[in-house]
């Protein structure tokens, strides 16, 4: 269970507040305008940030001011989330080993996740030499390594083209059954919240307006969701 | 706009290298160099190689520690630390004679502690000097490369869980490969035409230089053939450097951002933070002591400057803004040209010439060109605008060519899709992303006209002094109280130009 | 400065009432002409009585206005040039621009004979070391300088007036030996400096005990700043001198303005001027009308000089002699 208690930050004049449980395994769409809070709230999860009061737990445990690398999350980018000069099994070596002296078992569980998500035998590469799905693949591969119960992705789809996206929808679903990740997607496309999670939080102003499971969704609140079909 | 960069550069390229032949073609015969113009030219590789190595080395911890710092005072710090780089030679020597010198502050305290005391003069003192005025320029070249690192890959790095040893190796490296051997060359550049500073901390006739061989063929025997050959020279030496350096650029850039980075900073420990103290605190002294020295020696002596002083100081105002607004009109096409395109870094190494000609070339073929048309007298003002822009060029493209690349692969892609075009594209798309280093050139280029001594000397008339060529001709008549008054003014408004610009390019980011 | 413009003014307002008034230009080098320098009281001088426009052109110092008017040729706006020294009149005389100046000179007060039919002197001075009066063993000669350690800052001869007549003074005095000289005085020498501000600026902020320049220097400290403790150290040797000089250009079209300000400038209107402006001695006023303070000043026992011909001469061999013996 992730709890959010009381949770508030401000930043300048915007203030995020949050209190939700979330339990464990569950993949939570988090839907919202720019500027509505959707990246201030993974980046608070992330411990980018730190709340101004509130407490943020996972399983009991207050990890509030934990920092980043400590905390039970791994997080990806709509961009920037591959090294340009390091290759691709590197880049998704620095899950295991941020130093990247890996021994060959090592080696080994990178050449197999990569294999996983569909890069085999790209390990070599370095990402200028991938499509912008195989780039958002490898950061997926890293995500899986790290293996942190709670994945935090800010808008990975955003970049791609729609046929892009239903696959890369298509395998991130797959993954979070196998790992049973915990979920938390920002994103502004009402379908990747219906293809990938199970419920919904709508950000206004930093304040969570609606939350609800997927199912049912568009017609139970077709007003509230009208700006995203 | 392309095109017009691309023709901008052409012209350049011609300003720099006209005067050159202009020179050459009015030499009675072809020049010949002789067994003391080879010393002079082993001499001046030697000490702006060694001078571009120091400045760089020591700027790479300086910049590390205030990328990463936050502290009360940290901005006017880096501005104020700038302020060597934009002094009039001999202010800065000056300065640094009040800390190192026989007389100075270190050697005072020395000679207090019962040790004996250092020379300044030599090889070391240049290297010294060098350091002191090119500093500033490496560090802030370093820091805004790491300024352009993306947030998200330091956010990415602090929850990968990086080292200190993981920032140097992931981040550090990668801008070093990129920065460092434009930074190097810049500063080789600007040490191998340095004439006064090896001049009178070389102590004597072993450290001269081919600037000063080039002053003394022009000067006292007349010889334009030689002038123009050794000018050749000159050119030849930097373009070889520029060459190496375009030849080690490749793929370094790393990507683009928030333009800010992120909070803390990953890798963090107590043994980084002793660090960083000790550089900026290391480096501050360094540099503000001089500028402390200065301020203290000619501040009681700004409120009675005669008031041609502060005629020349107006006028040079006047010249420093024509002068940017120059730099700025070519600046931009030509970095656009720049990284509109593969191939197209030549360019840059094309526009660095303007500081590989020595000023005294530049000013003579001038002079020779437009003498037959014009009475160059009532030109000063606009000719010294006009080499003042050409020789900041260099600075402001090395500045805004990374940005105008970034911009064109991020935003540019985005506007071209969205089909603008022209200066709708420019203002929407790249010119917000070009703002911050577009100030800091701007500044660069405003600092530096302004305390510049250029040719103007060539060119003066008695009603048209700008404020270095007043603070000369004080020096010259034994009112050195007043000359360390001009100093200071000089100091003032060269940082305060570097300041309003450097400020206004950064009106939207947040620190 | 406001009297310059009144005048200027003034004799715009008469000579409109005729013509056009003509235009004198005179370059000179920088420090001719600022408020502090001679330049805006002898232009208000002469302007009282020529009926003309008199305008100063700075060129840099006096090695620097010569290369000016090689570069500007027979085309040269210059009609009068005033400041070059007696090291460069036989490149300037070289050049074929000057013209005689055909004036007769009998008052002059220069301790040598003047008969230079292109140049007329205007002021003078003897180099000499300038040090501090608390210095403790003032050398008497460069043999004396060179055994001590005084510390000493002078200028490069290849770059500044004041250090090529360092160089001619070694030669002159010491001829074959100046190499030798040179050598002994190496471990003195601080630094050497592009110019004479650099070099004095270093003395005057305690880099070196001594500084090469003139023996008039401490009139300035003595009467315009009222310091006493500045003085010259006299040499046994004699100390070189250097002389100043103007000449009327043969391609000026004010041929007969351009010789009535070269004797102009040997009247007092001139004279008195140079004096508390330049800091040197006066090439035609009788020591009794120097300001007081100047009879303080050290008087060599001998003067020294090549003349224009034997200085372009033993030029090249000294800087070379200086070169090695400072290279080693």
């Amino acid at each position: 269970m992730l709890s959010l208690e009381d949770v508030r930050l401000g930043i300048g004049d915007f203030t995020l507040t949050l209190d939700a449980e979330v339990p464990e395994g569950q993949r939570v769409a988090v839907l919202g305008t720019s500027g509505s809070g959707k990246s201030t709230l993974l980046s608070l999860l992330a411990g980018f940030v730190v709340p101004d009061r509130g407490h943020v737990r996972w399983q009991g445990k207050d990890i509030t001011g934990l920092p980043p690398a400590e905390r039970p999350m791994s997080i990806l980018f709509q961009d920037g989330n591959l090294f340009p000069h390091l290759t691709v099994a590197q880049n998704v070596g620095l899950a295991l080993r941020t130093d990247l002296r890996l021994d060959d078992k090592e080696s080994r569980r990178v050449a197999a996740t990569l294999d996983r998500v569909g890069l085999g035998g790209m390990g070599g590469r370095r990402p200028a030499d991938l499509s912008g799905g195989q780039q958002g693949r490898a950061a997926l591969a890293r995500l899986l390594l790290q293996d942190r119960p709670v994945a935090l992705l800010d808008e990975p789809f955003a970049a791609l083209d729609p046929a892009l996206r239903n696959d890369m929808a298509g395998l991130l679903e797959a993954l979070c059954r196998e790992h049973g990740l915990t979920l938390f997607l920002a994103t502004h496309d009402l379908r990747d919240a219906e293809r990938l999670c199970d419920r919904v939080w709508l950000l206004q102003e930093g304040c969570v307006v609606l939350d609800r499971p997927v199912a049912g969704l568009r017609e139970a609140v077709p007003e509230a969701l009208s700006d995203w079909m | 706009m392309e095109r017009t960069g691309a023709v901008l550069a052409a012209l350049v390229a011609l300003a720099v290298l006209g005067p050159l032949v202009a020179v050459a073609f009015a030499a009675e015969g072809p020049g010949r160099l002789g067994p003391a113009d080879f010393a002079a030219i082993r001499f001046t590789l030697l000490q702006a190689a060694l001078s571009a190595l120091f400045s760089v080395l020591a700027a790479i911890p300086v910049a590390r520690a205030l990328a990463r710092r936050r502290f009360a005072g940290r901005r006017l710090l880096v501005a104020v630390m700038g302020a060597p780089f934009i002094l009039p030679v001999i202010v800065a020597v000056l300065g640094l004679l009040a800390i190192f010198g026989r007389a100075g502050w270190l050697n005072a305290a020395f000679e207090a502690l019962g040790m004996g005391t250092v020379s300044i003069y030599g090889l070391g003192g240049i290297v010294l000097a060098h350091v002191f005025l090119n500093l500033p320029l490496a560090v802030r070249l370093l820091l805004q490369a790491w300024l352009s690192v993306p947030s998200e890959r330091m956010r990415l790095a602090a929850s990968l869980g990086f080292s200190d040893g993981d920032m140097r190796r992931h981040f550090e490296r990668p801008i070093l490969c990129a920065v460092l051997p434009g930074a190097l060359t810049i500063i080789f550049l600007i040490c191998a035409t340095s004439f006064a500073v090896a001049l009178i901390l070389g102590g004597g006739p072993r450290a001269t230089t081919v600037e000063l061989a080039i002053y003394q063929a022009f000067r006292f025997d007349f010889d334009l053939g030689r002038a123009a050959l050794l000018g050749l020279v000159q050119v030849l030496i930097c373009l070889a450097a520029g060459l190496l350096a375009l030849g080690l650029v490749r793929g370094g850039e790393m990507g683009f951002g928030l333009d800010r980075p992120a909070r803390p900073w990953p890798g963090d420990g107590p043994v980084a933070r002793g660090l960083d103290v000790l550089s900026i605190v290391g480096a501050s002294v360094f540099l503000l002591l001089p500028l402390l020295a200065i301020l203290l020696e000619g501040l009681a002596a700004l409120p009675g400057l005669p008031s041609q002083v502060w005629e020349a100081a107006l006028r040079s105002i006047v010249v420093a803004l024509g002068s940017t607004a120059l730099t700025v009109a070519m600046a931009l096409p030509i970095a656009l040209f720049a990284a509109g395109g593969r191939g197209r870094g030549g360019v840059e190494a094309v526009t660095a010439l303007s500081i590989s000609v020595s000023p005294l070339v530049v000013g003579t073929g001038l002079f020779l060109i437009l003498f037959p048309i014009v009475d160059p007298v009532p030109l000063a003002l606009p000719v010294t605008g006009l080499v003042n822009a050409l020789v900041a060029l260099p600075f402001i493209l090395r500045a805004l060519i990374p940005a105008a690349r970034a911009a064109e692969a991020g935003q540019g892609r985005l506007a071209d899709a969205l089909g603008m075009t022209g200066w709708t594209r420019l203002r929407l798309a790249i010119l917000p992303r070009l703002r911050r280093p577009l100030g800091f050139g701007a500044g660069l280029a405003a600092a530096f006209s302004m305390g510049d001594l250029g040719v103007i000397a060539l060119f003066s008339s008695p009603g048209e002094a700008t404020l270095p060529m007043e603070m000369y001709r004080l020096m010259g008549s034994y009112r050195t109280d007043d000359a360390e008054g001009a100093a200071v003014l000089l100091m003032l408004l060269a940082l305060a130009l570097f300041w309003a610009f450097d400020r206004g390019g950064r009106v939207d980011a947040v620190a | 400065m406001r009297h310059t413009i009144l005048a200027a003014g003034l004799t715009t307002i008469a000579g409109a009432a005729f013509a056009q008034t003509p235009v004198l230009t005179v370059y000179t080098y920088d420090s001719f002409i600022p408020d502090w320098g001679p330049g805006p009281a002898i232009e208000a001088a002469f302007e009282e009585t020529c009926g003309c426009d008199l305008q100063f052109v700075g060129a840099g110092d006096g090695a620097a206005l010569l290369s000016r008017i090689r570069l500007e040729g027979a085309r040269s706006g210059a009609d009068v040039v005033l400041g070059l020294d007696t090291n460069l009149t036989a490149a300037a005389a070289a050049t074929g621009l000057f013209a005689p100046h055909g004036i007769e000179a009998p008052g002059l007060t220069l301790p040598v004979s003047w008969d230079d039919p292109l140049f007329l002197p205007f002021d003078w001075g003897y180099f000499a070391f300038v040090h501090d009066t608390s210095l403790q063993d003032v050398p008497g000669s460069f043999e004396e300088l060179a055994a001590s350690d005084v510390s000493i800052v002078i200028q490069d001869p290849r770059s500044s007036t004041p250090g090529l007549g360092l160089l001619l003074w070694v030669q002159k005095a010491y001829g074959d030996r100046a190499g030798e000289i040179w050598e002994g005085l190496s471990d003195n020498i601080v630094t050497v400096t592009p110019g004479w501000s650099e070099a004095y600026g270093l003395f005057l902020d305690g880099e070196a005990d001594m500084v090469l320049s003139y023996t008039t220097s401490p009139a300035y400290h003595l009467i315009a700043e009222e310091d006493p403790t500045k003085t010259a150290a006299p040499f046994a040797e004699g100390h070189y001198m250097q002389i100043e000089v103007a000449g009327v250009l043969a391609g000026t079209d004010q041929p007969e303005l351009a010789r009535a300000f070269l004797a102009f400038m040997l009247t007092e209107g001139f004279q008195s001027v140079i004096p508390t402006t330049n800091w040197m001695y006066p090439a035609a006023l009788p020591a009794e009308a120097l300001p007081e303070g100047f009879e303080t000043l050290i008087q060599p026992g001998q003067a020294l000089l090549y003349d224009a011909g034997e200085a372009a001469a033993v030029r090249d061999g000294a800087i070379e002699t200086w070169q090695r013996a400072l290279s080693r």
